[in-house]
């Protein structure tokens, strides 16, 4: 008898549909898997024997033959099993009923025929439905990621049992739906807020410059001036996720098996790795490439604290994901591909002691070993951010002092209008934020007047900028417009914008 | 038998080594100096004022020729001359004790010469005192101070390259006559302070760099100088005689400490010991002396605000009184930081302030 069933395989973020086809002959009892399968699927054997005989079947003494089609790509995974499981099930003619060619099944095996969560179950219902799937059966725990998918018939499953009882009629299992808007809206109660940073209004300007137009900055300071403090309360004014960007965050990381409970990347993700970090932990890597902190960073933000500390080698690799905003990685098994459009927040000391510059200790380093320190961050990664900022340790003073602090919420709603402006703007092109302009881009929308064309002529002149620090500069000037609302970057915006590039001819020059 | 002026006189004095003390005295006998040449032997003999070797000297060089020659060579040489009986002769050289009765020079003197300080040290300087003495006068001359030295080797050569390199004036007290180079390199030294300042002498022409004349010449220096400024100096160093002509000229004296060990600082570490002012830069000089007062004064008060816009001025304002960070000017003004931010760079492009590592903001 023969028969075909429906399931899918990963390669990166997109899912392949690969036909099961199961033929039990007479002869010899023997189970072989064709169609290039890797390791774990040839173990779904056992798994598959031994809960089809567990859930009360018997398993056929005969020749079997499974077949993974398309024959010639490389297949991995345990979610094959079920397929596989279904397929001899119907080949031996006990779900007939069922009509195979619009339903799908992932989800792997246990012995006792538990239906047993999967890695990656969103990016395959995703591409399912795509390739016109109308149903997937999916394992009951992966249910919550899955719910959020519109226009498909989604069919959590506990168990083999449960399944065959579903595909022979017996059982109505009721399609899963969860009400997206409400997810999310989950607003979890910040715990930290700006707040509680005393002082350091130049570092705050600067971050809701770079949350506004997703600008890279780089944050220089001397150790206890709040350099990591401010960057983790970044997030909190960062503006709402999108659904479309939750959705692709969330895919990234049920590849990476990193979903929590409430299974919907909500929030814009805030990745900050150790400075130990490998390339492949930061960029993606393995056998079977993962995603690494970049991509895991998508639509988020990656904190890279103590900047020089990295091993230089992951530092430049950071270089292709940060210009193109997806990554590939090319492995023996595979080449792949994950989205890596994150805004990176970098923060380093002024020199190896840390006291450059500071008031109140003296630096102890020779003019060598800061030399090396800066050194270790190359030009070309430097020239890819856009915005740098120093800053000082906070006085008692400061600290002490009673002024009004605005809140996080304060701050994110300019933030959020400003976006709001330029996803407008961008509506066109490929991009959504000033941070990801070409230099073309730049020529097209950052119209300067002819007050602040002389300012930019001026500041050339004296502080000697590189051009390619001429794009930089308008670009933050074209986010500080958009903060203030205007359409044309005016004398006061491009003069804040020189602000924020005056490292350039300090420690780089 | 007289042509000759008063001031020939004088020269015709200093020619034949009648000691500056006693052509003082004969200046307040005679009525007109130049009557010296129309009395008699015996009269002469009878002056009481001066001493009889001198009456003697001055009786045996009686000799017109004596002076011709003289005039002849110093107008040969290109050399100006100036007596006490000038009016240009410096005020502050007039009222010293053994003030030189006639000066030779070469180049010119100059109002400015008013703020000068005298740079001194031994021949035998070490690299740091070289540097030092550099540092110091080239800062000093870039500052409109003249700097006065004694042309010897070492540190005094340094003194006065370093305020050649400062682009101000210099002026060189020589321990020989006007026409003798001491030390020889030195020539295209002696060459740059006749144009940029005065090479002076007290000694005639043609007078050999005795070893006597150096601390002779020394009172002049601190003469000319309002204060002297010792770089380096061993224990019985001749700069610690300038030292000496200068406290009893009540001038000034600084010096620079240096390492207890050398012998070359043992003499400015001693004179610290005992109440020179110790100079680590500039300003430790400045501020000691009133004349120079003006100077320090002057960089604070130069802001030109008739160029900036209220907003400007505000900002100005909190970065004068000391280096101060941007987020303190935000505090201190009340205005937003951005706005805060594109002033300060409008100010750092007219140039007004300048930026410090960590965002300390500073007048420039």
């Amino acid at each position: 008898m023969y028969s075909k069933v429906k399931t899918c395989v990963l390669q990166g973020l997109n899912g392949f549909v690969v036909e099961v086809e199961t033929d039990i002959s007479k002869g010899l009892p023997v189970f072989n898997i064709v169609g290039l399968p890797d390791i774990s699927i040839k173990e779904s054997k056992e798994r598959v024997r031994t809960s089809i005989k567990n859930s009360g079947y018997e398993f056929p003494l005969n020749r079997i033959t499974i077949n993974l089609a398309p024959a010639n790509i490389k297949k991995e995974g345990s979610q094959i099993d079920l397929a596989i499981a279904v397929g001899i099930l119907s080949a031996m003619g006990m779900v007939v009923e069922c009509n195979f060619s619009n339903i799908a099944f992932i989800g792997e095996l246990a012995l006792d025929g538990k239906v047993n969560k999967i890695e990656g179950a969103l990016p395959m219902v995703i591409s399912l439905r795509e390739k016109g799937i109308k149903s997937i059966v999916i394992p009951y725990e992966n249910k919550d990621e899955c719910g959020i998918i519109d226009d498909i018939n989604i069919i959590p499953v506990k168990n083999l049992n449960q399944l065959i009882s579903f595909l022979k009629g017996n059982e109505k299992i009721k399609s899963y739906k969860r009400d997206i808007s409400e997810l999310l809206k989950i607003e979890e109660k910040l715990e930290e807020d700006f707040a509680d940073i005393k002082g350091q209004e130049g570092l705050k300007r600067a971050l809701e410059v770079a949350a506004s137009g997703f600008h890279n900055i780089i944050i220089i300071g001397s150790p206890g001036s709040g350099k990591t403090m401010s960057a983790r309360r970044l997030p909190t004014i960062l503006p709402d996720l999108t659904f479309e960007e939750s959705i692709e965050t969330t895919k990234i990381y049920s590849v990476a098996g990193l979903l929590n409970k409430n299974s919907l990347i909500n929030k814009r993700p805030f990745r900050s790795p150790h400075h130990t970090a490998s390339s492949s932990s930061l960029i993606g890597g393995g056998r079977i490439p993962k995603p690494g902190e970049v991509s895991l960073a998508h639509n988020g933000v990656l904190f890279l604290d103590e900047l020089p500390e990295f091993k230089k080698n992951a530092l430049e690799a950071l270089r292709q994901p940060i210009e193109d905003g997806n990554v590939t990685i090319s492995r023996v098994n595979a080449t792949l591909n994950y989205p890596s459009k994150f805004m990176l927040v970098a923060s380093m000391n002024p020199c190896p002691c840390g006291y450059l510059g500071d008031p109140n200790h003296e630096c102890t380093c020779t003019v060598n070993s800061i030399d090396k320190y800066l050194g270790k961050i190359s030009q070309p990664l430097l020239d890819r951010i856009d915005i740098h900022i120093e800053v000082m340790p906070v006085e008692y003073n400061d600290l002490s002092r009673n002024t009004k602090t605005e809140s996080s919420q304060d701050i994110k709603k300019r933030v959020n209008k400003a976006r709001e402006i330029q996803l407008k703007r961008y509506s066109n092109e490929n991009i959504f934020s000033n941070g990801q302009l070409t230099a073309k881009g730049v020529k097209n929308y950052c119209k300067l007047d002819n007050k602040s064309e002389k300012i930019m002529k001026q500041a050339f002149k004296k502080f000697k900028f590189s051009a390619r620090s001429y794009n930089k500069i308008l670009k933050v000037g074209r986010t500080i417009a958009d903060l203030d609302g205007e359409e044309i970057i005016r004398e006061k915006h491009i003069l804040e914008a020189i602000q924020y590039r005056s490292l350039d001819k300090k420690y780089w020059g | 038998m007289s042509g000759f002026s008063n001031k020939e006189t004088l020269i015709w004095l200093n020619k034949i080594r009648v000691s500056n003390i006693a052509a003082s005295k004969l200046l307040e006998y005679f009525e007109n100096i130049a009557d010296i040449w129309k009395i008699s032997n015996e009269e002469i003999l009878n002056i009481g004022c001066i001493r009889k070797s001198v009456r003697q000297k001055i009786i045996s060089n009686r000799q017109e020729s004596i002076l011709e020659n003289t005039l002849e060579e110093i107008e040969k040489n290109n050399i100006n001359v100036m007596t006490v009986l000038d009016e240009d002769y410096p005020d502050r050289l007039r009222y010293i004790y053994d003030n030189p009765t006639v000066l030779y020079y070469k180049g010119y003197f100059s109002k400015v010469d008013k703020l000068s300080l005298g740079i001194v040290g031994s021949r035998k300087a070490t690299s740091y005192g070289k540097w030092a003495s550099e540092k110091f006068s080239s800062e000093l001359a870039e500052l409109g101070i003249t700097v006065v030295s004694g042309m010897a080797r070492g540190i005094d050569t340094e003194a006065h390259k370093g305020a050649l390199k400062g682009k101000g004036r210099t002026i060189a007290i020589l321990g020989s006559g006007l026409d003798i180079i001491y030390p020889k390199n030195n020539r295209k030294l002696y060459d740059k302070i006749c144009e940029c300042g005065a090479v002076v002498s007290e000694f005639p022409i043609g007078t050999e760099p005795f070893p006597a004349n150096f601390p002779q010449r020394n009172r002049i220096i601190s003469g000319l100088s309002l204060g002297i400024l010792v770089i380096e100096a061993t224990e019985k160093s001749g700069s610690l005689i300038t030292v000496e002509h200068a406290i009893e000229q009540g001038k000034e004296v600084f010096a620079l400490p240096g390492n207890i060990n050398s012998i070359f600082s043992r003499g400015t570490n001693c004179l610290i010991k005992d109440g020179a002012k110790i100079v680590m830069d500039i300003e430790d000089i400045l501020e000691e002396i009133n004349e120079f007062n003006h100077i320090i004064t002057k960089g604070e008060e130069e802001v030109d605000y008739s160029q900036l816009s209220s907003m400007e001025i505000k900002i100005v304002e909190c970065i004068k009184k000391e280096p101060i960070h941007c987020d303190n000017i935000v505090y201190m003004t009340g205005l937003d930081i951005s706005t805060v931010s594109s002033t300060l760079t409008i100010l750092e492009l007219k140039g007004v302030v300048k930026e410090l590592p960590g965002r300390i903001y500073v007048l420039s």
